[in-house]
């Protein structure tokens, strides 16, 4: 192996690998993936997510998933946290949406403001 | 389609043995069932750590954290959590408040580690070498080899401070630069994985988790010291990190990062594994050398040092896996980097194998100057069952105890020298007010002596005296004289013996005497073992009044010496009384009286 | 790199307890002390030995340092001042021995090196008083199936001696260490016996034991009770090494001639005949150089010829190089020679029945003991040639238990017809003496003259391999004999590996003619000599030979007018069917292991 063959195998996988660490990551993103959102494409809108993220080298992130939220009228379900913008939940979020998220939110930190669904969701669940 | 979700199963040796393998069969089964085996990552990696709720599985990106998972778990993680993102609620590590835990973070066990030396294990799957160069391995050698001269190389190790992990703490870079100044045609470097303290695996699991690390590190250690050979030294019952190792070395010759011109660069440099039969004395540099040469393994004076005339003569130079593991970080982040973890005199991490008494057992890496407290409540979770911390073994049989006005020490080479103990490979072995600390002498003196090499009269004859001289005291037969005789064997062991071995063997005995001769008086004065461990010392009896003579203890006793009829009094027939114990445990009346 | 330095012998400054002094560089501490007037104790180290610290006891401290190290291993460094004894190192000598003793046993009245015992004279010099320990002496079974030497591993305190001699400087690995910690012991690999292991007798291991774990088969009482037989009439023979060392265990120097007072002392003992090995390694000359001539000069036979009068060196061959058979020397040694012309020759010249005859001989060797039942061969005679072989150290014993007071003896002379000797026959007993005499003789067959210097100077000396040749002119050209004298058995295996090589190349061979000596030295340093054979004192035993043979009024085996009559009365010639019957003997392969 060539140590240029080498260096293209370490920025390959490094993408990868990074996306198994935590420490270090500030931003969250945590999809519905309840039958309801399931059903509403959630999985989709997950997909979206990890390839667009993949796609802008954005390192930072952790996506994580969780049950249904409570909003199935409005699935897919997306709760975004990150230091210096509120936490915010969007709804019906497609997967352009999710690109959309991706571009806008966590690059630009400018909300997508269509599809926010406008309280945070500690408080949602603080009440249940 | 990118990857959603990474499955990672612990593939330690003791993880393995609870079955983690059928764990991760079944969950790839379960995934390919699902159809989601094209999203989800199942990997086997390295040891995470926690060994005492092992085996673990850990769910990425949301870092669910399960613990004790059975292989029939594993339907429900797929199905559950993999397909439909939720989490299995009852396979989650719960805190202290019976709070499960969302994530690693949440769990006090990994608050207070840093991570260098186990920076892979537990992450990447230590059979795929491109997972290991993702994660920046074999950056450092690259760096090394193009970009740094050997003695660059020496003065950044120079810089990090890093010292040896093995034992004593001898600076690695002063190692690394007499070798390479001794002139000779052939260099050897060695690493040496012959962990043998009882209770120590941190080196077993470096090398199941993050094998390349290693193997780097001694292409690095090579390069720098003007050597084109290694050797491990590994015992033969580490099947699983040997077999690691060998797919590991195989990965790494055929993509030319060991072998004949290494990556272009000119530099030779290959690995031989050699097996060791498990003696403890081969740990011991020189004689791991003689075994090596296959010669029996005895210990060989020093000087001259392995660096000046080691194997076959040659300039050789030993460092144990954990040294090696720090190396290709040191060189990437750089020495001044390291060199700000840790104490004055002693820098970065030091890994733990924590055990005994205690609620979180396993491996944990700490910066070092972290005190006994911070291990042992912090990350250990505190005693088994709320007992009192009587104290903690450190540096194996070689090492001493350290008592309960140490917790807040922080740990470094020189303090625990200071205390008459020692850093020793970093097995950690919690006592409470149950475990008898003449007992645990006896247990480690047994150990020396069985493993003393026969070599030297001072170690030879010496330990057996001792542990003669220990028996007497478990048994009440000793007298105030024996506490002198041990002391003047224990001189004369430390001073004439030919190794570290012989001149360590009397840590144990002399740190109890200077910690905890109360105990020791308790035996020789009161014929007492205030713990109840000492058979021969201990009585049980049964309170009349408490007794209800529900004859649980009658039916449990396997010497049938315990009369008495049904819902009267019982009474043990002390003639025939094993000690066993069986009594004490079965009564739930607390009528059982040890004395 | 480091420039090439220029080999000289550099010396270093030192001190040792204030005292200046400067020695050779890599002089170990214990040498230096002795420079220094200060003897060190040490159980383990022997000048014939690479020393590795085995006892514990010759420890010292270099000053400014609280650490102690072991003398005999530690070289010593520019500047430094060792300290030898301080009340410390006192203490842990004394620790040290005591915890020896306690796995000695205390029967030194009954033991074989009563008075000449290293570990009783360090008892002595320490005041012992009795051990403070408890006693843990194993009960082990005593090896005496050879006929050599007497293994007793009860009284061995593993310093390794034997072990090392019989490894590093012999290469016959019959002792090995079995065993770990104080199970340890000394045995032959694989616990046999040493009779089925590839011991070679040579007895190195006994004369370098401190103490009485390995000693010779003592036959006095043997002979004691031949003397007493009216029936039997019983003659004695001496080798020649036993001359120069004899008188050193009654206050003579090494390397003392005291021919005249053995003769004497055996007479007083109560032999009916004192006759001397020197004739018949004369007779050994005038076989072994008639069968050089006929293999060099005719092309009868295999070349190089090997000598095979040192039975260790034979027994070794049909072990290890039984493949060299047909290159061996098939004349007998001269004590076996000597034999069969006692209870042949003799007998018929003083018409006594050879069944009454008791032929006794006095070696400087454990393996002779051997010899005298090799094979059938050694009974040419009808009988044993030679019924007993006792060493030096057994000769002394019964001089001194008949009480003689060896110094006041006057010098006698031996009995004819077997004790007139040519300088060539009595400096068989050093490396190089066969050689020599053999060459003297070889010379006068082909040329026709003898050597107009007799001393062939190139054979002497303690190289342990010596390489030379000779010219001898033979039909008017000079003709080149090429010759290798290996003593010390690990020295034989390069001039053995030569030759096959060359063998094997078809090349020219690089020796014609090989001696080789299994004890450094030759026999001179034999097993059964005096204890204390150093290279020194072999050297002034070597002297004394070389001064017998200086002052020879013969110098070649071929002009002792004994040796003349021997042939004209009885042999015949050389090599004559006479010859072949009595002084020639046949080898065998032996498996290094029986079983």
């Amino acid at each position: 192996m060539t140590l240029q063959e080498l260096r293209t195998m370490r920025e390959a996988g490094k993408k990868a690998m990074e996306r198994r660490i935590v420490e270090g990551k500030t931003i969250e993103i945590v999809v519905g993936m309840g039958t309801c959102g399931i059903a509403a494409g959630a999985k989709e809108t997950l997909d979206a997510f990890v390839d667009e993220l993949t796609s802008k080298d954005v390192k930072n992130v952790v996506i994580k998933q969780t049950g249904c939220m409570g909003f199935c009228h409005s699935e897919p379900t997306v709760e975004v946290h990150m230091d210096g913008m509120p936490d915010i939940i969007y709804g019906n979020v497609d997967v352009e949406t999710a690109r959309q998220i991706v571009h806008s939110h966590i690059l630009e930190k400018r909300l997508v403001d269509k599809h926010v669904f406008d309280r945070p969701a500690k408080d949602i669940v603080k009440e249940k | 389609m990118a990857l959603n979700n990474y499955c990672l199963v612990c593939g330690g040796t003791g993880c393995e043995s609870s079955k983690s393998d059928e764990i991760y069969k079944k969950l790839k089964e379960h995934a390919e069932k699902a159809g989601i085996s094209k999203q989800v990552q199942i990997v086997k990696t390295g040891c995470f750590g926690f060994c005492e709720k092992g085996p673990i599985v850990k769910i990425l990106p949301d870092e669910s954290f399960y613990v004790e998972v059975k292989p029939s778990d594993a339907e429900q993680i797929v199905n559950e959590h993999l397909v439909k993102g939720r989490p299995v609620h009852s396979l989650l590590y719960k805190t202290s408040d019976q709070v499960a835990a969302k994530s690693e973070a949440d769990i006090k066990f990994y608050q207070k580690q840093v991570r260098i030396v186990l920076r892979n294990c537990g992450i990447i799957d230590p059979e795929n070498v491109q997972e290991y160069i993702s994660r920046d391995g074999y950056a450092a050698l690259e760096k090394v080899l193009f970009e740094m001269t050997p003695e660059q190389v020496i003065d950044e190790l120079k810089k990090s401070g890093l010292r040896g992990r093995g034992g004593a703490g001898f600076p690695t870079w002063l190692k690394w630069s007499s070798t390479r100044k001794t002139p000779a045609d052939q260099r050897y470097v060695i690493c040496n994985a012959d962990e043998g303290d009882p209770g120590a695996y941190m080196d077993r699991s470096t090398l199941e988790g993050d094998p390349h690390s290693v193997l780097e590190a001694m292409t690095i250690a090579g390069y720098a010291q003007g050597a084109t050979k290694g050797f491990i030294y590994i015992r033969a019952e580490y099947p699983l990190a040997i077999h690691r190792l060998e797919v590991a070395m195989k990965q790494s010759r055929e993509m030319g990062l060991l072998g004949k011109n290494i990556l272009g660069s000119g530099f030779d440099f290959d690995v031989e594994i050699r097996l060791g039969a498990g003696a403890f004395v081969c740990g011991e540099e020189t004689a791991l050398m003689q075994s090596i040469e296959g010669k029996r393994g005895m210990p060989v004076p020093k000087p001259p040092f392995p660096s000046e005339s080691g194997l076959w003569g040659k300039p050789t130079s030993i460092n144990n896996v954990e040294t090696y593991a720090n190396v290709p970080v040191i060189i990437l982040k750089g020495g001044d980097w390291f060199a700000s973890i840790g104490t004055a005199t002693s820098k970065g991490t030091k890994v733990f194998a924590l055990t005994g008494a205690i609620n979180n057992s396993g491996l944990v890496e700490v910066p070092m100057g972290t005190t006994l407290r911070e291990i042992v409540y912090d990350i250990g979770g505190g005693i088994k069952g709320g007992r009192a911390f009587k104290a903690v073994q450190s540096g194996g049989p070689s090492g001493g105890v350290l008592s309960a006005e140490f917790l807040d020490t922080p740990i470094d080479y020189e303090s625990l020298t200071k205390l008459g103990s020692m850093m020793g490979s970093g097995g950690l072995i919690v006592m409470s007010e149950d475990d008898c600390i003449v007992d645990v002498v006896r247990f480690y003196l047994e150990f020396s002596v069985e493993e003393s090499c026969g070599k030297c009269a001072p170690c030879r004859i010496g330990g057996r005296k001792l542990l003669n001289l220990i028996e007497k005291v478990t048994k009440g037969n000793a007298t105030l004289e024996d506490i002198d005789t041990m002391r003047q064997i224990s001189f004369a062991m430390q001073r004439a013996s030919l190794c570290m071995l012989g001149g360590t063997t009397p840590n144990p005995v002399l740190s109890t005497l200077k910690y905890f001769e109360k105990e020791y008086m308790a035996h020789i004065v009161d014929k007492k073992c205030p713990a109840g461990k000492c058979k021969d010392l201990v009585t049980y009896s049964i309170d009349q009044e408490k007794c209800i003579g529900c004859t649980v203890c009658a039916r449990k006793c396997p010497q049938n010496c315990i009369a008495g009829e049904r819902k009267l009094p019982h009474e043990i027939d002390q003639s025939r009384c094993i000690k066993c114990g069986a009594c004490y445990e079965a009564c739930k009346f607390g009528a059982v009286l040890v004395s | 790199m480091s420039p090439t330095v220029m080999k000289e012998t550099k010396t270093v400054n030192i001190k040792v307890n204030g005292k200046p002094v400067t020695v050779p560089e890599g002089t170990s501490v214990l040498k230096a002390a002795r420079l220094a007037d200060t003897k060190i104790p040490s159980l383990c180290t022997h000048p014939d030995l690479k020393s590795w610290g085995a006892c514990g006891i010759c420890v010292v401290r270099v000053e400014g340092s609280p650490k102690m190290v072991r003398s005999c291993t530690t070289t010593v460094v520019e500047g430094q001042n060792y300290i030898t004894h301080d009340p410390d190192i006192v203490e842990t000598r004394r620790t040290v021995l005591e915890l020896i003793m306690s796995n000695h046993p205390n029967d030194c009245l009954n033991c074989p090196r009563n008075g000449s015992c290293e570990l009783q004279a360090l008892c002595g010099e320490f005041g012992m008083r009795g051990v403070p320990f408890e006693m843990g002496i194993r009960d082990l079974p005593v090896d005496d199936s050879t006929p050599s030497i007497i293994l007793n591993p009860t009284k061995c305190i593993n310093c390794g001696r034997c072990a090392l001699v019989c490894q590093q400087l012999q290469d016959v690995w019959a002792l090995e260490f079995l065993n770990r910690g104080d199970q340890t012991r000394i045995a032959p690999a694989g616990d046999v016996k040493l009779a089925e292991s590839p011991c070679i007798k040579c007895g190195q291991c006994s004369a370098h034991c401190p103490v009485g774990a390995i000693t010779e088969v003592d036959e006095t009482r043997k002979v004691w009770n031949f003397l007493r037989d009216k029936e039997k009439h019983v003659v004695v023979q001496i080798a020649p090494a036993v001359r120069v060392a004899l008188g050193e265990e009654f206050g003579y120097e090494p390397g003392t001639v005291v021919t005249g007072k053995v003769y004497a002392a055996l007479r007083r003992l109560g032999f009916a005949k004192v006759f001397d090995t020197n004739l018949s390694a004369d007779l050994t000359i005038m076989e072994e150089a008639s069968e050089f001539v006929e293999r060099f000069a005719h092309g009868h036979g295999e070349l190089p010829l090997i000598t095979s009068c040192c039975p260790s060196w034979v027994d070794y061959m049909e072990k290890y190089y039984s493949d060299m058979i047909p290159n061996f020397s098939t004349a007998k040694s001269p004590m076996m020679m000597m034999g069969s012309m006692i209870k042949t020759y003799y007998a018929q010249k003083e018409k006594i029945d050879s069944k009454n005859i008791v032929s006794v001989a006095i070696m400087p060797c454990t393996a002779k003991k051997y010899e005298i039942q090799r094979s059938e061969d050694m009974k040419s005679s009808g009988h044993l040639d030679v019924d007993v072989s006792l060493t030096t150290r057994e000769l002394s014993r019964m001089i001194k238990q008949a009480g003689i007071c060896f110094r006041d003896l006057p010098d006698e002379a031996a009995d004819t017809p077997l004790g007139a000797y040519s300088g060539a026959g009595t400096i068989f007993g050093a490396t190089g003496g066969v050689m020599e005499a053999a060459l003297r003789t070889a010379y006068n067959m082909v040329s026709g003259k003898n050597l107009g210097k007799v001393e062939i100077a190139t054979a002497r000396g303690m190289e342990g391999v010596k390489v030379a040749s000779v010219m001898i002119p033979a039909g008017g050209k000079e003709i080149e004999v090429k010759f290798a004298v290996a003593h010390g058995m690990a020295n034989v295996r390069d001039v053995m590996n030569q030759v096959k090589e060359a063998k094997a190349a078809g090349k020219e061979l690089p020796f014609h003619f090989i001696e080789v000596m299994a004890c450094r030295g030759g026999c001179v340093a034999g097993g059964g000599q005096p204890y204390g054979s150093t290279d020194e004192v072999r050297q002034k035993r070597i002297a004394g030979l070389y001064s017998d043979d200086a002052h020879a009024a013969v110098r070649c085996s071929h002009d002792n007018p004994a040796i003349q009559n021997l042939y004209k009365d009885f042999l015949g010639k050389p090599l004559s069917q006479k010859s072949h019957e009595l002084l020639h003997t046949h080898y065998f392969v032996r498996p290094l292991y029986v079983k």
